[in-house]
């Protein structure tokens, strides 16, 4: 076993040293959790996984579905609770074996099952099956139109291979085991890895018989994964020449690297959105100084609120013109996003005064805000500018800035009044915002939902978002539910966050909206 | 002698499990792992299930002693993060920070006693004053600040060393060692000097003082009177009279080096416990946080003990009066 390892590796090595060898070295500020496909879900841990192993669907580096392991997809006719994915042939995995059908039903049940980190994202599958070799179809409880788009992060596993090493289970921490697959990796993908140290360096080569190889740029022969920290340091590396790429620049940096000769900063906005949300489902809240009444239940106080922010001060003095103001909380790639909503977010100190006035608020109140400052870009300094404008409504915010570990189970446990969030969609689709976010928190949806908001007939809609395959009436009832959350200010929106790219002129790519680049696409000069 | 080295251990092992019992009560305020361990599609009922089966709605006493009662066993769990044993990953990152501070201390020890020495014989010198001025820095200015300050000297302006990482390291058994290539020991360069400047200045400013006051002693003036050559009064009887202290002082701050490398391996992307134990913070990642507390203690308390059976060894006084109490 051992010994074909090293020999494939010394196989591999010298096959990529003749083709015309291009090394990429990457950094980024975190590694990769694990190595098993199914027991994270998590941005970094993905990214990897997309060099080594394939899902039926990948996203393009626009955000556009692009096929992947399946050639074609559609719902069966006749029978719209069904989807036939047809597979793609000829594929193999990185040990030889071929991809078959029923690889796709093994791996679905496998992110389907205890363990996994994926089975949310998996609940209306009630049934997968093999046809034939090369076509499968998904069962689902329900029409379900948006289903792939649930699976472009799902990654298909060798069965033999993982049952041959007793990997069939995704890995359970908490019973102190260790598997196979969350150290070894054995997929389709254009990578192969040949050597990994967690949190230190990962090398991975071109796959010779990727299935796709007359049909990607692959111009890069050779990954080295750098994980390093301190944004300093990063920074530093790519200046120095030692790394060729990094992911996330520190916007107070982004001049020095833009302004060096042979470095390129690349920018466009990511799938991910920053907003505040209030609690104003109970009766009394415990983070203010009014007694027996929660002033922000009144939906005036929230206009105000969202007035008060100034949106345009947010971007120029804190994120250095590296944001974009938001009116909604949907990131612009999203089906249910309008131009129309997310321009309407308004600076208006005079009429949010008023409204305070007329909510018997005049004299104003004050709350505590919750904020993370490890999590998203500058995020405690946009907290400390949202307290200087609430004051001008006359809202003295406290302000209470804590590490994420800390942060959010506060929006867990309900022990928010007032807090900040931000929201990435990766189904492209307002759908997964409502259920997160809008429905009331139960057993099924609403698990973000902070606010202590209900409204049943918005859930009612919500629900039928699911199974409504007419997707004009679909979309006309997300128009629906978007009208509601804007009328009543549920949220506050603050920016939609903005990818920035370091690279040397030598690699060309455009910025993936979901910070995870597939190196298939990249060119190298 | 026995006796007095079974109550040191006792008393060394008592220490250790206070250690344990603070750090586990502080694990609570550091946060909830299961935010980090599961992705934002989580549902409630996992959340419960993940901290039910982690024992994370314990109280802290039990969560304490499943621990002890593992630890025991050599079994410290499975990293919450990495989901591999964390003995293993210690030891897969002790020598990356071992060989840093061993050359770090080596640095301190050497080009501490060397400037301690030139500016105590050349006390009233021009360079001697500018080193003095200088060492202010060492010991006034943070270690990211001077990691940083290096980094842009001499990676980004110069190129000449590399700004991050181990370069290529050789596996010799279990050890990954960096001495043996070229780029492992051009990465060892920038965070020694950043992580032992502070005790090569501590050092230095000790020896100067020592050695001021030694060259102050009689012996040295009659040494002087008969003529010995300045270099053997300096070297051989000064430095020898000088040294009692300061080997003292490099032994308990070996400990320091150690535990305080984590800032320098953050700055420099070390691959080391340091780094690991940042990490760990970070994402409540307990199981390595208790045993990399755990280990840190267990190494002071050593050197403690190391110490405390040394003074016995060396000062009769002590012996004396434990014979003396059994009257």
């Amino acid at each position: 076993m051992k010994t074909k390892t090293i020999l494939a590796a010394l196989l591999m090595s010298t096959v990529a040293a003749g083709a015309s060898a291009e090394t990429l070295r990457w950094a980024r500020a975190g590694d990769s959790l694990t190595l098993d496909p199914h027991a994270q879900n998590e941005g970094p841990t993905h990214t990897l996984a997309h060099q080594i192993y394939e899902p039926l669907i990948i996203r393009d580096h626009s955000g556009a579905f692009q096929a992947a392991l399946a050639t074609d997809w559609a719902p069966k006719e006749g029978d719209p609770n069904v989807w036939v994915f047809n597979l793609r042939q000829g594929v193999t995995y990185h040990d030889g074996s071929d991809f078959t059908a029923e690889d796709v039903v093994f791996s679905i049940n496998r992110a389907q099952s205890e363990n996994s980190a994926m089975k949310e994202l998996l609940t209306s599958i009630t049934e997968v099956r093999a046809v034939d070799d090369h076509t499968v179809e998904f069962v689902t409880n329900g029409p379900n139109p948006i289903l792939p788009a649930n699976l472009t992060n799902l990654f298909m596993m060798d069965k033999t291979w993982t049952e041959a090493n007793g990997a069939t289970k995704v890995q359970d921490i908490a019973g102190g085991e260790t598997t196979f697959a969350s150290a070894n990796t054995n997929g389709t993908g254009p990578f192969v890895m040949t050597s990994r140290e967690p949190d230190v360096k990962t090398v991975l080569t071109a796959n010779e018989s990727y299935w796709g190889k007359d049909e990607f740029q692959l111009d890069v022969t050779e990954v080295v994964y750098t994980p390093i920290q301190n944004a300093a340091t990063r920074v530093a590396a790519l200046l120095s020449g030692e790394v060729d790429f990094i992911q996330d620049v520190p916007v107070q940096d982004l001049e020095r690297v833009a302004s060096t000769d042979g470095l390129v900063v690349k920018t466009a906005p990511q799938n991910r959105v920053i907003f505040f949300g209030m609690n104003m489902g109970a009766e009394d809240i415990a983070n203010d100084n009014v007694e027996g009444k929660n002033p922000l239940s009144d939906a005036r106080v929230r206009k105000a609120m969202s007035l008060a922010v100034n949106r345009d001060a947010i971007k120029k003095v804190v994120m250095r013109e590296q944001s974009q103001p938001a009116g909604m909380i949907a990131p612009p790639f999203v089906n249910g996003w309008s131009a129309d909503m997310d321009a309407s977010a308004m600076t208006d100190i005079e009429k949010a005064k008023a409204l305070m006035a007329d909510a018997g608020y005049g004299d104003g109140f004050s709350i505590q805000l919750d904020c993370p400052n490890d999590r998203y870009v500058n995020d405690e300094g946009i907290c400390q500018a949202a307290v200087g404008m609430m004051a001008q409504i006359g809202v003295t915010v406290n302000l209470n800035a804590q590490p994420k570990a800390q942060h959010f189970p506060l929006i867990q446990n309900k022990e928010t009044d007032f807090y900040m969030l931000g929201w990435g969609v990766p189904t492209y689709d307002s759908e997964y915002i409502f259920n997160f976010l809008v429905h009331t928190r139960g057993e099924e949806r609403g698990s973000w939902n902070g606010t202590g908001y209900s409204n049943p007939d918005l859930d009612t809609k919500i629900q039928s978002l699911a199974s409504e395959t007419d997707l004009d009436a679909r979309n006309a009832t997300i128009g629906d539910i978007w009208s509601v959350v804007q009328e009543e200010t549920l949220y506050i929106p603050i920016h939609h966050q903005v990818l920035n790219w370091g690279m040397t002129e030598k690699v060309g790519t455009e910025v993936s909206p979901e910070d995870d680049p597939k190196f298939k696409f990249f060119k190298m000069n | 002698m026995l006796a007095y080295i079974i109550r040191r251990v006792a008393q060394s092992a008592l220490v250790l499990l206070v250690v344990g019992l603070v750090a586990f009560a502080m694990f609570r305020f550091v946060g909830d792992p299961i935010e980090n361990m599961l992705g934002q599609e989580r549902t409630l009922e996992d959340v419960e299930r993940l901290r039910e089966n982690l024992g994370l709605d314990q109280s802290f006493l039990v969560q304490y002693y499943r621990f002890l009662e593992n630890a025991v066993q050599g079994n410290f769990g499975l990293s919450f993060r990495q989901g591999r044993p964390v003995s293993d990953i210690l030891l897969e990152r002790l020598p990356a920070t071992l060989e840093l501070a061993f050359v770090s201390g080596l640095l301190a020890l050497l080009g501490g006693i060397a400037l301690g020495i030139f500016t105590a014989i050349r006390k009233r010198g021009v360079a001697a004053n500018i080193i003095m001025t200088t060492s202010l820095i060492g010991v006034s200015l943070p270690t990211f600040l001077i990691g940083i300050l290096l980094i842009y000297v001499f990676s980004v302006e110069l190129g000449w060393l590399p700004s991050f990482g181990r370069g290529q390291t050789v596996q010799i058994g279990g050890w990954s060692t960096g001495f043996l290539t070229q780029s492992g020991l051009q990465a060892l360069v920038l965070p020694a000097i950043t992580l032992g400047l502070y005790q090569m200045t501590l050092i230095m400013r000790l020896v100067r003082t020592e050695m001021l006051e030694v060259l102050r002693m009689d012996y040295i003036r009659f040494a002087r009177a008969r003529g010995i050559k300045d270099r053997a009064i300096n070297f051989r009887h000064a430095l020898k009279n000088t040294l009692v202290p300061v080997i003292t002082i490099t032994g308990l701050q070996l400990g320091s080096i150690i535990a305080f490398a984590i800032i320098t391996e953050t700055v420099f992307q070390w691959p080391g416990v340091g780094l690991l134990f940042i990490n760990a913070v970070q994402f409540v990642d307990i199981p390595v946080m208790a045993a990399y507390l755990m280990m840190i203690s267990v190494m002071f308390v050593g050197i403690n003990l190391i110490v405390d059976m040394l003074y016995f060894a060396i000062d009769p006084r002590l012996r004396v009066d434990r014979t003396a109490g059994g009257h």
